[in-house]
């Protein structure tokens, strides 16, 4: 089980960070909500994987599991969605001020020269 | 209460709540902003007042408040001789260059930025010499350097004025952070910051090793601050600054932190030979170069910089002589050139504000113009030059004194009395030329006004200064004796030597000394123009500027050059170089790593069910990478990532994430969406393969990095911390739902920040979005229009009966957060979700006009809420944030619990709701406002 939990994280961060090294806004807030998925689900896991086990207090519960990262791993969710909100409403900012929506806030046209540029240099 | 219990640090912060005031005053009347800083200095100065009797007592007094008590920290401050010598010299001279002040500076200039400054440097200083803390001390020297950065570039239009203000924080900033090392160090040593342990270490100190570090980085921060050679060039430059400034920075205030700081730790670091040598050899230098550059400064200003400098070395010098008596000349001089220097600085600036040049070759025959202002300049210039019957004269014999003692038994007997008297030549040849090329020597040339008196209350101040200088001058027992006595016993914590201030103490070789330096003195003046054609000649003209510039664009360069190599206005590779050092410091991790990856813990058996949705979230995000072009399917996955995730939570027994994540999943594929309207659908194919392949490798090592790392945690048993919240939760904080009980209480100060984080990103978004205005799309990605009906009675009607449910089920997971899976953030999420799906069916004219609250107030009061709770602790003196609980029998619901963690509670969830609501309701608004113009246009 827990190789598979691993490996969920793993290509969670692998596919947001992808995502996060993308030209377009668009593409970059999504990668970072994937991101932030698999951080939080990472710091979760640093309490390990218990089936069972929720911190609710009772006498006939069989065990407690730890809470602390549940509580840090909360926060971080809602703090996460704001992040999001601020930065999706940037790249609408963004695109309204500079008529794009490249990460550099480069125009397609100035975009397609800077690669013909990068080839030239290349070459 | 007894103002004895608290008065030092309100005369030191006082100041600094009064330059708001200053530059407030401003507003109503030019003049208003000086009578405030007036009367600010004023009421420090009457709050001192109480207290000054105590050093004459022999007591010192120290007000201390315990601040970082586990750092052996302390807010503490301490009033002996010294520090009251020093407050008094500040206050009052201080009081004087304010009435100064408001006469020099012309309509143009902003009086209220001025005194708002100046306030604010006196606090500093005063920080500096009421400290008892060292680290303390230590900020407030900073305060200074920034506080005079910001006076010296008064005039901001100027480029001189800039580059001296940048030069003189350069040097004195940087001396304090060598100064701050020190002070660590001797911190390090004596076990203790505060000033009265380290007085009373002096033995423990000169004899450890780490001595001479501490020793040479506290001097490289008292002589930047002091201008001693080689770091004197920033003085001059600094002149730049309005001349009150100067006045008071360059003669009484700020080159004098440095000389008492010498005066301060004279006791724990003086009487070694590498004090002797690195403070005497410094004050020598500075003394004899100071003296002879300032003779050929043609500017009255430069002039009076480098006999600044020459008079700081020589006060130096006398702390290098280590001699008990060599101290109370020192400290002597430090009042003698204060009243002196800060009547001369004022002088010039009378002369610069009525001729309109401070130039000695156009300024000429001032006597016949501005008699008044003549005749306190050459009592003042006398006392510079140590004339008889005057203040100057008694401290400089004394120097003279000391000189020929101290150089006893040396083989360079002869070169400390010889080099003092060259010294003193150069000093009294262009204290002869401020008063003869001024004053006298023709007519003015060239000028382009016609100069008189300046108005009666400019000359004010240099009356009180120049009548202090005679006074002390004639009858210095009576004057000066009594506060001169007690602070050379506080800076030497012992008692003090005993000592005369006579005028007459006969014929002996320091009056010989004194009459060699004014013959030979007035002979090199009146035969400067033979000098001043060797010079010219001879010496090299050498520009600490210019230097000083070279090196400081070197470093700009060189750090461009640096910050280019990875930053080349690309938001992609600078990423990229982040992630970069991340897998390679990760990398560099495991191969330090000795012991096997995986522990021994052992692994839970696989179900098929997780083992599908795990197999499904892997696949999503994978077809999310791949798919990103296609912006509206790549969401769509995304939302189903987060969706198995909180099922994922479910699972392993976090209840409470699980509703988080359910709830926050919805708001934020809503948001997305709502964003998505004005983006663009479609992202661009990308043609740069190699940037791909690139960022497919870096990611997947990412990838692999992180999955390492998790498993090696997750096969490992630990010792969690948690056993204090689990067994703690019920009897301490009153709830059975740990995860809410840490939340709310345990680490309730955490989630409050986190609230204010999330409040401030609603209220930034609020402010982007105003005025924000995208043309919206006329049709989706396929060419099909949008819907015309944007609300469905279906969903209305649905939506309008579902809502009161879903506000039920906020608040029944609200109450129940504290003990079953629940609380305020979730209970903030589902009513958002509530909120806005009403926004969504019906619209937002519709909704606003039945929802009439404004949700930065909600915002507000969620935030006052959770604060008031922490303050009600503090107000029933326990700390912030503690929570207490009861329990209520309620009729029909029976035994309820009441904490004070609901109160807090409910302020998160406040919080949540207006910032969630907020933040969707101006997106939407937005494409509201684009729909309407589309309309619009349209007809």
């Amino acid at each position: 089980m827990e190789w598979l939990i691993a490996i969920v994280i793993g290509v969670m961060t692998a596919s947001g960070i992808y995502l996060v090294l993308r030209a377009r806004t668009f593409p970059v807030v999504l990668g970072l909500t994937l991101l932030s998925y698999a951080v939080n689900v990472f710091l979760f896991v640093m309490g390990r994987l218990q089936i069972g086990q929720a911190a609710i207090i009772d006498p006939s519960a069989p065990g407690y599991t730890d809470p602390l990262p549940q509580a840090l791993v909360l926060t971080a969710i809602v703090i996460a969605f704001g992040m999001t909100a601020f930065l999706i409403v940037l790249a609408l900012k963004a695109r309204s001020e500079l008529g794009n929506d490249h990460v550099d806030g480069m125009s397609y046209v100035a975009e397609e020269e800077a690669a013909k540029q990068h080839k030239a240099e290349q070459s | 209460m007894d103002l004895l219990s608290f008065n030092l640090p309100l005369v030191a912060l006082l100041p600094f709540i009064g330059a708001p005031l200053a530059a407030y005053a401003a507003n109503f009347n030019r003049v208003a902003s000086a009578w405030t800083a007036g009367f600010v200095t004023l009421v420090s100065l009457l709050l001192l007042l109480p207290a000054a009797s105590l050093p004459f007592e022999g007591q010192t007094l120290i007000q201390s408040w315990s601040w970082l008590p586990s750092l052996g920290l302390d807010f503490a401050f301490r009033l002996d001789g010294l520090a009251l010598l020093f407050s008094l010299l500040i206050l009052l001279i201080g009081l004087l260059v304010i009435l100064y002040a408001r006469y020099y500076l012309s309509a143009g200039d902003s009086m209220g930025r001025f005194f708002a400054y100046l306030l604010m440097f006196m606090g500093s200083m005063l920080g500096i010499v009421l400290s008892e803390n060292l680290i303390q001390l230590v900020v407030f020297w900073e305060l200074t350097s920034l506080t005079s950065f910001l006076l010296i570039s008064y005039w901001q239009n100027q480029q001189d004025a800039r580059d001296g203000a940048r030069m003189a924080l350069a040097i004195t900033g940087a001396g304090g952070l060598a100064m701050l090392a020190g002070v660590l160090i001797i911190g390090n040593i004596v076990g203790s910051f505060n000033l009265t342990e380290v007085l009373a270490s002096g033995d423990l100190i000169r004899e450890h090793d780490a001595y001479l570090p501490a020793l040479v980085l506290i001097l490289l921060g008292v002589f930047t601050k002091s201008a001693q050679f080689p770091f004197h060039f920033w003085l001059p430059h600094a002149m730049a600054a309005p001349t009150p400034v100067s006045a008071y920075l360059h003669s009484a205030t700020m080159v004098k932190a440095g000389i008492f700081m010498l005066a301060r730790l004279y006791p724990a670091l003086s009487g070694t030979e590498a004090w002797g040598w690195l403070v005497g050899s410094a004050g020598m230098i500075t003394m004899v170069l100071g003296a002879y550059t300032a003779l050929f400064k043609h500017d009255l200003k430069g002039l009076l910089a480098y006999s600044t400098i020459s008079h700081l070395g020589l006060i130096t010098l006398l702390f290098g002589f280590g001699t008990k008596l060599a101290a109370v000349a020192a400290i002597f001089h430090i009042i003698n050139h204060a009243t002196f220097k800060a009547s001369l600085f004022m002088v010039a600036g009378i002369i610069d504000h009525e001729c309109g040049s401070r130039d000695m070759r156009k300024v000429n025959g001032m006597l016949k113009y501005m008699p008044h202002t003549a005749v306190l300049a050459m009592i003042a210039a006398s006392a510079m030059a140590g004339v008889p019957l005057l203040n100057g004269f008694l401290s400089k014999e004394m120097f003279f004194e000391q000189a020929v003692t101290a150089s006893g038994g040396n083989m360079l007997a002869w070169a400390i009395p010889v080099l003092v008297t060259l010294g003193a030549i150069f000093s009294v040849a262009y204290s002869l030329r401020f008063i003869h090329d001024v004053f006298f020597n023709g007519e003015p040339v060239g000028l382009t006004k016609t100069p008189h008196e300046p108005p009666r209350f400019m000359k004010i101040p240099v009356d009180i200064l120049v009548m202090l200088c005679l006074g002390v001058g004639i009858a210095p027992m009576i004057l000066v004796a009594p506060i001169l006595s007690v602070a050379v016993a506080a800076s030497l914590q012992s008692a003090t030597p005993e000592f005369s201030l006579a005028i007459w103490h006969g014929v002996n070789l320091p009056l010989i000394m004194s009459f060699i330096a004014m013959g030979i003195g007035a002979i090199v003046y009146f035969n400067r123009e033979k000098l001043f054609r060797w010079h010219d000649k001879n010496l090299p003209r050498v520009d600490a500027r210019v230097l000083f510039n070279m090196v400081l664009h070197g470093v700009l360069v060189a750090t461009g050059k640096v910050s280019r190599l990875f930053d080349r206005g690309s938001l992609q590779n600078a990423t990229s170089w982040v992630l970069l050092t991340a897998v390679a410091a990760v990398a560099y991790g495991y191969l330090q790593f000795s012991s096997p990856l995986l522990g021994n813990r052992a692994l839970m058996p696989m179900d098929w069910l997780t083992f599908a949705l795990a197999t499904t979230i892997i696949l999503a995000s994978v077809l999310c990478a791949v798919l990103h072009h296609r912006r509206l399917v790549s969401l769509i996955i995304v939302g189903v990532v987060g969706l198995i995730v909180s099922l994922g939570f479910v699972k392993f027994s976090a209840p409470d994430l699980a509703l988080t994540q359910l709830s926050v999943e919805v708001v934020t594929i809503v948001l997305l969406l709502l964003a998505l309207f004005f983006l663009p659908q479609h992202t661009p194919q990308e043609r740069n393969s190699r940037r791909m392949t690139r960022d497919i490798v870096l990611s997947v090592s990412a990838g692999v990095s992180v999955m390492l790392l998790a498993m090696a945690v997750m096969t490992r048993d630990y010792a969690p911390i948690s056993d204090f919240f689990i067994q703690n939760s019920k009897p301490g904080g009153g709830g059975t739902n740990v995860v809410n009980v840490i939340l709310v209480d345990f680490r309730g100060f955490d989630t409050l920040g986190e609230i204010v984080v999330l409040a401030l990103a609603g209220l930034g978004i609020f402010a982007m979005l105003k005025d924000l205005r995208l043309p919206a799309p006329l049709h989706d990605i396929e060419g099909r229009e949008w819907n015309h009906d944007p609300h469905p009675p279906i969903m209305q009607t649905l939506t309008r009966l579902l809502f009161p449910l879903m506000l039920l089920v906020a608040v029944f997971i609200f109450l129940r957060g504290h003990n079953l899976p629940g609380g305020g953030f979730i209970a903030g999420l589902i009513a958002a979700v509530a909120l806005i799906s009403q926004y969504l069916a019906n619209g937002i004219a519709w909704t606003n006009a039945r929802l009439k609250v404004d949700m930065h107030i909600v915002i507000a009061c969620g935030l006052a809420a959770a604060f008031l709770t922490g303050l009600v602790a503090i107000l029933l003196s326990y700390p912030f944030l503690t929570s207490t609980f009861t329990y209520l029998k309620w009729p029909v619901v029976g035994k309820f619990e009441v904490a004070s963690a609901m109160a807090f509670d409910l302020g998160v969830f406040l919080v949540v709701v207006g910032a969630t609501v907020l933040i969707l309701v101006e997106l939407g608004k937005l494409s509201h406002a684009s729909h309407r113009m589309q309309q619009q246009e349209h007809y």
